[in-house]
């Protein structure tokens, strides 16, 4: 399994145990988690699941994985910092724990 | 134990659900849905669930332990085929004898598709694709090196991202399109003619103006199985060959239950601007729902969209109404189709527009199509073009416009062409 834990704009949190191979948006969407949308289901059509990755994480999982990702991010809700990424595009690898900052507003 | 009811395990209905526990209601909630699955996502099933990249638990809206967790008791495999109510309290019986009492009622029923209505649809090799099973049975038949030759009828967005996954397989593909025009509902000529030429440039032969006088297939076989087609007939006397023929000319809303209500039925359930139906009561969200348009820039009148963001947003308003909460239903509607490497994301609704800008290069196919009305940017196509999308439908959302006369102007980004709008 992977860890996920997800600190919301107001400061709580919230973990999930998350299946190896998901994306970070599908584990927050299917566990009802706040401050993520992901209206598109992950095919990078709606900029909704845009998140900060903590230090640490950004290590892990780096800067956008494609071109598109990277132009979703200029028009997110909340403007992006230099650790945003649409979380559908982070997979989880097993045995990993990634923390995550959800914005605002998607 | 009474409660609320929401028939119709779709993305409105697990929607609506959650909303509701969002707006920490905490009374019993049953959402019912005829489908043997999971409620799950739609929009993969004519993408990537055809090519084999993804299984159930991929396209699940919710796991199984967030329903236990918020007291969400999700009936699957069930149809409610009698339903009524007499003020607060109601009653559904359904087809598996099941007898469900409620205080609170939701229709998130959905569409389902529409029928071609010519000789030769029940052949075996005839698809149609709208709910899971339709594309489990569909991906099968894709996968079937027997089956070559494809067909499919409609050019529409279903229609169209089943041929860009099909030519992916290289198969052999014939879109026959009854208009004169590919998408002809949702998107303008210009946008059109681009998708004519880029599905015809990855190997998809486009036939527009297709009357189709019928299917035809081999005789049944010895225990009267109608399963193999020949291909498909149109009024000049063309037969198209075909070993698989795939059908996607819309979809019809699901009215049934709503009528049994007695509530107003015209092209969909009638609800107001909060999602509420004509008895008061009733709510009803998604496809199923003819509704005043929600989009302050779009033309007045009923209006239904059949997309996940309309399901989205209006099942939230519908939850708020069921608890006497009403807020109105105000969106910028959104839209989106992948077909091959093409990414369409539309913006807004360009019903009533009087002026058209191409931005961009089609030749590149990357460009997009600003939609005005009254001199005033009213949707937009973007094409492989996903900063400008979100530019404008930020835009849109601000009610802030793209003045025409620069709309073209590509040596300046969109962002900053973004202005008020004169004279409003």
């Amino acid at each position: 399994m992977s860890t996920v834990v997800y600190t919301h704009a107001d400061g709580t949190t919230t973990t999930i145990e998350g299946r190896p191979g998901d994306s970070i948006m599908e584990t927050a969407v299917r566990n009802g988690v706040k401050g993520i949308v992901g209206e598109c289901g992950g095919s990078l059509s709606c900029a909704t699941c845009h998140v900060f990755v903590a230090a640490e994480t950004f290590e892990l999982v780096g800067g956008p994985a494609s071109d598109l990702e990277d132009d979703m991010l200029d028009g997110t809700a909340v403007d992006r910092q230099d650790r945003s990424r649409l979380s559908c595009q982070i997979k989880l690898a097993d045995g990993c724990e990634y923390h995550v900052t959800t914005p605002k507003a998607q | 134990m009474a409660g609320t009811l929401i028939v119709g395990a779709s993305q409105a209905g697990v929607q609506l659900a959650a909303e509701l526990r969002e707006l920490g209601w905490d009374e019993p909630i049953t959402l019912i849905g005829e489908e043997s699955h999971r409620p799950y996502q739609r929009p993969p099933l004519s993408k990537r669930w055809l090519k084999s990249e993804l299984v159930p638990g991929d396209v699940i809206l919710r796991t199984h332990e967030w329903y236990a967790a918020n007291g969400i008791e999700v009936i699957a495999n069930d149809r409610v085929t009698w339903i009524a109510r007499d003020g607060d309290r109601g009653s559904a019986v359904t087809q598996g004898g099941r007898r469900l009492e409620f205080d609170r009622l939701a229709l998130t029923t959905g569409a389902s598709v529409r029928r071609l209505t010519v000789p030769g649809t029940d052949f075996h090799a005839v698809h149609y694709l709208r709910d899971g099973d339709d594309a489990i049975r569909l991906e099968h038949a894709l996968h079937d090196p027997a089956n070559r030759r494809l067909v499919i009828i409609g050019g529409g967005f279903i229609g169209l991202e089943i041929a860009a996954v099909a030519r992916t397989m290289d198969k052999e593909v014939t879109v026959l399109e009854a208009g004169p025009r590919l998408i002809g509902r949702a998107v303008s000529e210009e946008t059109s003619a681009f998708y004519l030429g880029a599905h015809q440039r990855r190997g998809t032969q486009v036939i527009l103006n297709a009357r189709i006088t019928r299917i035809i297939g081999s005789p049944p076989d010895a225990a009267g199985r109608r399963s193999h087609v020949i291909g498909v007939e149109l009024d000049d006397g063309t037969l198209v060959p075909a070993d698989l023929v795939i059908i996607g000319i819309g979809v019809i809303p699901r009215t049934e239950l709503a009528l049994q209500l007695g509530l107003r039925v015209d092209g969909g359930i009638v609800v107001d601007e909060h999602a509420i139906a004509s008895d008061g009561r009733t709510v009803a969200a998604g496809d199923c729902a003819v509704m005043p348009n929600p989009y302050p820039l779009g033309i007045g009148g009923p209006t239904r969209i059949e997309s996940v963001n309309n399901a989205l947003e209006q099942a939230k308003v519908a939850a708020a109404s069921l608890i006497g909460q009403p807020r109105t239903y105000q969106s910028v509607p959104w839209f989106w189709s992948d077909q091959a490497d093409l990414k369409l994301q539309i913006a807004g609704l360009s019903t009533g527009f009087d002026q058209v800008i191409v931005r961009g290069s089609p030749s590149e196919e990357r460009f997009t199509v600003l939609y005005y009305r009254d001199g005033r940017l009213i949707a937009a196509d973007c094409i492989n073009q996903p900063a400008e999308f979100l530019a404008i439908r930020g835009a849109l959302a601000k009610g802030l416009t793209i003045p025409a006369a620069v709309a073209a102007d590509t040596t300046v980004p969109l962002k900053q062409l973004v202005t008020e709008p004169i004279g409003v």
